[in-house]
This record gives C-alpha cells, sequence and structure tokens, in this order.
C-alpha cells in the first residue's frame, strides 16, 4: 500500500474510533482500557514477522521477546477483560438472592 | 512497501477482517449485554491477525552447500533452495505459549482492587514490544519489506522513529504509573527543578533527530532517539501524583494506540493502523472526559505537580479544628438508613483501599430488604482510573442497573434521605461551585449537601482530600461524620441493622 492510502485507512479509522468509543458506556470504562490494550497488542504482528525472518540474529531474537511480551498482553487482557464483563449483572427481578 | 513481494488481496482482506472484529469488540463495550460477545470478537479478530502472518511470514531457511565468508558474508556453492525452518517455528509457538500462560496466570490472579495497576503494567508491554519491533526492523528492514540495499526508506525511517519514541515513552512512562499505583512509589508528585525546560528541551531533541534520521540511517541517531525516550517518558510521569492517575493511565492507553500505528504504517499493515487508531482515540476521548469531570486542562494535569503544595491543605487543617462538626456511631448509622426510603451510596478510592465493596453490598442488600431503595452515585474521577468503581461493585454483585453516572443522578440527592459517602471527599466539596479560589472550583461534584442527610464515613477528621482542601459538607447540620475504616465502619453498620 502507498502512503496515501495507508494515511487514508488510519484517518477514517480515527473517525470511527471516535465515534465508537464515545458510545461506551461509562460503567464499562476499565473493560474498555483492557480490551484496548489487548487489542493494541496487535503489533505482535511486527514481532511475528521480525521472529520469522532470517538473517540478523539479534533482530530475531528482539522479535521473539517481543511476541512474548505481546502475548502475555493479548491472553492477559482479553482473560481479564472477560472475567470484568462477566462480573456485570442485571438486577434479578424475581428477588431471590435476598433473605 | 515498494519492493516488497506484490501483497495478496486475501492476505490485506483478512487483515482488514481483523480490524473490523476489533472495532465491533469496542462497539459491544456500550451495553454490558452485549460486551462478551463484543469481546470474543476482540480475540477473533487478533486471532486472524496472528494466523495470518504466520501463514505469510512462514519462515524458511536456506539448504544446500554454503560457506561463510570471512566478513559474514554468506557464499554459496552448489544448488540453494529454501525450506521450512521447523525450529524457527517452534521458538515462535514456544514464545507465544510462554506469553499466553504468563498473561493467562496473572489474568486469573489479579484482584479486582488491583487493576488500575494492572493495566498499567500491561501497557508497559505493548510500549515495550513496540520498541523491539522498532528495533528489530532497523536491524533488519529488509525483513520488513521497507528498504533497498540495507537502505531504509526515508518515510519508514520516521514511521520507525516515531513508533520507538512512543512505544519508549509508553513504557516507562507505564513503569513509573505501575509503581506509583501499586504503591512501590509514593504517589506524592515528585518536582524536579526546571522541569518543563528540560522535558520540553529533551521532547524537541527527540523530535529533532527524528527529522535527521531521514536524512542518515546512524545507528547512534537510532539509538539515542529511544534512550532519549525511555527517559522522556519518566520524567514526565514523576511530577504526577496519584489522584491524577486516570488521565494517565488513560494517556498512555492512547500512547499504546499509536505506538501500534505507528508500527502498522512501518509495515503498511490495516489491522495494526486501524487497531492503533481505535485505541489512541480510546484513550484519548478517556483522558478527555476525566479531565473535564476535574474542570482542569489536559496540559494542567500533565504539567503534574497538583497536590503536592502542601501549605495550602495545612492551613486549611489549622483551622477546621475549630469548627464544630457531628460524630455519629454505627448504630446511628444504621438507624438513619432504615428509616429512609432512599438511600444513595456514594463510594470514591477510600473504599477501593479498604476493600469495603462486598460488605457495602450486603449493607444494600439489608436496606432493600427493609423496603430501602438503594442507588450507587458515581463520580468520573472516583477511584484510580476510568469506570474504577463500577467494577469494584459489579464484584461485589451490585447490579449495574442500580449504577448511575453523575448526571443521571445528581438532581436525585435533594429527594434522597441520606446520602452515604464512603471513601470519596473532594467529589462531594460545594466548594468546587460556591469558593472561586478553591483548587477543584468548577469541578462538577455530587451534590451530597443536598440529601436530608448526609453520613460520611472517613478514617480521621485530620485528613484532606487529594485537592489539599477542607469539606464543607463535614461542618453542615445535617451531615453525620462516621470516623473509621470503611470495611470495618460498614460491617458494624450491617450488624446494627440486624
Amino acid at each position: 500500500m502507498d502512503f496515501i492510502s495507508i494515511l487514508s485507512v488510519f484517518v477514517l479509522a480515527c473517525f470511527v474510533g471516535y465515534y465508537v468509543v464515545w458510545s461506551v458506556t461509562p460503567a464499562l470504562h476499565t473493560p474498555l482500557m483492557a480490551v484496548t490494550n489487548a487489542i493494541s497488542s496487535v503489533i505482535i504482528v511486527g514481532a511475528l514477522i521480525a521472529s520469522a525472518a532470517a538473517g540478523e540474529a539479534t533482530a530475531k531474537w528482539l522479535g521473539l521477546l517481543a511476541v512474548v511480551l505481546a502475548s502475555v498482553n493479548i491472553f492477559g487482557g482479553f482473560a481479564v477483560t472477560e472475567r470484568m464483563l462477566a462480573m456485570y449483572k442485571k438486577k434479578e427481578r424475581p428477588a431471590a438472592a435476598k433473605k | 512497501m515498494h519492493e516488497a513481494a506484490p501483497i495478496n488481496p486475501w492476505v490485506a482482506l483478512a487483515y482488514l477482517v481483523a480490524g473490523i472484529c476489533f472495532i465491533l469488540a469496542l462497539r459491544g463495550l456500550s451495553s454490558p449485554t452485549t460486551s462478551r460477545r463484543g469481546n470474543r470478537l476482540g480475540m477473533i479478530g487478533m486471532g486472524i491477525a496472528i494466523v495470518t502472518t504466520l501463514v505469510t511470514h512462514v519462515p524458511m531457511e536456506t539448504v544446500g552447500l554454503v560457506l561463510e565468508g570471512p566478513s559474514g558474508m554468506v557464499a554459496a556453492i552448489g544448488p540453494v533452495f529454501a525450506r521450512i525452518d521447523i525450529v524457527a517455528i517452534f521458538e515462535i509457538l514456544a514464545a507465544i505459549a510462554l506469553g499466553a500462560v504468563i498473561g493467562l496466570t496473572i489474568a486469573r490472579r489479579i484482584a479486582m482492587t488491583a487493576m488500575p495497576q494492572l493495566v498499567a503494567a500491561f501497557h508497559s508491554l505493548v510500549g515495550l514490544a513496540a520498541v523491539l519491533v522498532g528495533c528489530a526492523a532497523y536491524l533488519n528492514p529488509g525483513a520488513f519489506g521497507i528498504a533497498v540495499d540495507g537502505i531504509i526508506f526515508p518515510v519508514s525511517r520516521i514511521e520507525m522513529g516515531l513508533g520507538v519514541a512512543i512505544g519508549a515513552i509508553t513504557f516507562s512512562g507505564s513503569v513509573i504509573a505501575f509503581a506509583k499505583l501499586n504503591g512501590n512509589m509514593s504517589g506524592k508528585p515528585i518536582l524536579l527543578p526546571g522541569r518543563h525546560i528540560l522535558n520540553l528541551g529533551t521532547l524537541a531533541a527527540i523530535l529533532g533527530l527524528v527529522a535527521y534520521f531521514t536524512q542518515d540511517q546512524a545507528p547512534w541517531i537510532f539509538w539515542t532517539i529511544t534512550v532519549l525516550s525511555f527517559v522522556i517518558g519518566f520524567l514526565l510521569i514523576i511530577p504526577i501524583g496519584g489522584a491524577d492517575m486516570p488521565v494517565v493511565v488513560s494517556m498512555l492507553n492512547s500512547y499504546s494506540g499509536w505506538a501500534a500505528a505507528a508500527m502498522g504504517f512501518t509495515l503498511g499493515n490495516s489491522a495494526m493502523i486501524i487497531t492503533g487508531a481505535l485505541v489512541g482515540s480510546s484513550g484519548a476521548i478517556l483522558s478527555y472526559i476525566m479531565c473535564s469531570a476535574m474542570n482542569r486542562s489536559f496540559l494542567s494535569v500533565i504539567a503534574g505537580g497538583f497536590g503536592a503544595d502542601d501549605s495550602g491543605g495545612a492551613s486549611g487543617g489549622g483551622e477546621k479544628i475549630d469548627r464544630p462538626w457531628k460524630r455519629g456511631s454505627a448504630e446511628d448509622a444504621a438507624f438513619l438508613m432504615s428509616q429512609a426510603e432512599q438511600v444513595i451510596i456514594v463510594p470514591g478510592y477510600g473504599m477501593a483501599v479498604a476493600q469495603a465493596q462486598h460488605v457495602l453490598r450486603e449493607m444494600a442488600d439489608k436496606l432493600k430488604a427493609e423496603g430501602v431503595t438503594v442507588k450507587y452515585a458515581i463520580h468520573p474521577v472516583a477511584g484510580r482510573m476510568p469506570g474504577h468503581m463500577n467494577v469494584l461493585l459489579a464484584e461485589a454483585n451490585v447490579p449495574y442497573d442500580e449504577v448511575f453516572e453523575l448526571e443521571d443522578i445528581n438532581s436525585e440527592f435533594s429527594q434522597t434521605d441520606v446520602a452515604f459517602v464512603i471513601g470519596a471527599n473532594d467529589v462531594t466539596n460545594p466548594a468546587a461551585k460556591t469558593d472561586k479560589t478553591s483548587p477543584i472550583y468548577g469541578m462538577p461534584i455530587l451534590d451530597v449537601a443536598s440529601a436530608k442527610t448526609v453520613l460520611f464515613c472517613k478514617r480521621s477528621m485530620g485528613g484532606v482530600g487529594y485537592a489539599g482542601v477542607d469539606n464543607e459538607v463535614f461542618y453542615q447540620d445535617n451531615t453525620m461524620m462516621l470516623l473509621a475504616d470503611a470495611k470495618k465502619m460498614v460491617e458494624d453498620i450491617v450488624k446494627s441493622l440486624d
């Protein structure tokens, strides 16, 4: 892709991000941070390319280290978001939990 | 970009699908009912991105009679062909598995009250990963298709330089934020003399070097950019105090996105660019929400030093001792609340510190059993990160439809019998509305003072809030101070309600 097409994707995505994030309910702002953190680990794509490339050994090891760090984030981030979201419950109308 | 093999349209499409999954993941968070589906979509998107990359970048090794020349050049004799490098694939999968084990273990074990630290720690990992990828791209630009004969394209140099710089700032900034939130470091602002000039100078140097990097791709420039960026990340966060952390955490969230976007530019990868833009705007919007909830400009928060000035707080502390205030017991509180029609609970950071959320919900259950309507009011900056209180209440099984945001509940305080403030202070201070000289003037507050009775649960009368200002509510006729540890006090109230 040439620079201008990449830039177009980027600018449009910023607008999408702007509107999508404003629609997030404030009660879910912490899960929002956790999940954005998980998806920003898409940087693992770059790490994988670096560690798959032949040639420069240092670059490969830096890439592998980055793969580990990004994986911690991906798995940890999504799992912790899942854990948080599972806690958000609506009021049970037939009052069962109360004595 | 230019000399790289023509991009397979299916690959580009796969990355686009991954990007769309990420958009839908955030979209799902517009309501708790759709949020889990959103999170799953996020995972699917990540899976697509990883598998696509692995499939298109299978590690290859050259086989044949290979002789290594004296200068490290590889001179091959005889037929040379490429085959899949099994060892390299194994190494990559092992790296992913290692990360997965660590990540899942942390996610399972972490206490909900420690969520702000965890998020800061995760941000630092994204930052560091971005730096490492940038370094790898610099050392082996051919693998990323951004160079011809070792000469990196100028536009890629800018992207790479900015990516590494933002990544490094995210890393060191998040490490400091983590240390402050986790208590490894005092939450008090650390003010260096001449810090503004120092910071601006360092930033200017980084930008200047990135510009110069386009002319000369010498290693010293690249490494100086990296090191200076680590330093500036550190310098930027140390002067910011503990309660401004919601802004800092959001800001670093934003940076981690921009770092990913910059790397996406380098690689011409739409999934990374879309994600980077999403995360970047998300963090920016959260920072904006936090700043406007404190009526402070982003710049004043970033400049730091708020709450560092002890003199104001101390003199306020001197005069307030003489003022009359009422002290209540757990029994009084229990009686008042059980007679009430409606009770609004206002939680703050103190509730998180005391881990009082579970017993608080127990108290609310008891009150509801007596026919009292119980609601929760959350100020946007309560706690140490956006939505901190909501997560803690959710953890304690408080239904989310009993929890209200400031603008939705503020008008109800005047028709409420009891406002129960637990571990919050500045966000209830009427000085924000009346006292133009107050440092919190203009900040939207929860209008607890207009409730018929205010029960203010606080550890002691001595301490002032983060802003270091006295709270007029303490001395109102309709206020009863409950001086004890939040958890202990609520436990006693629960006992008295029996």
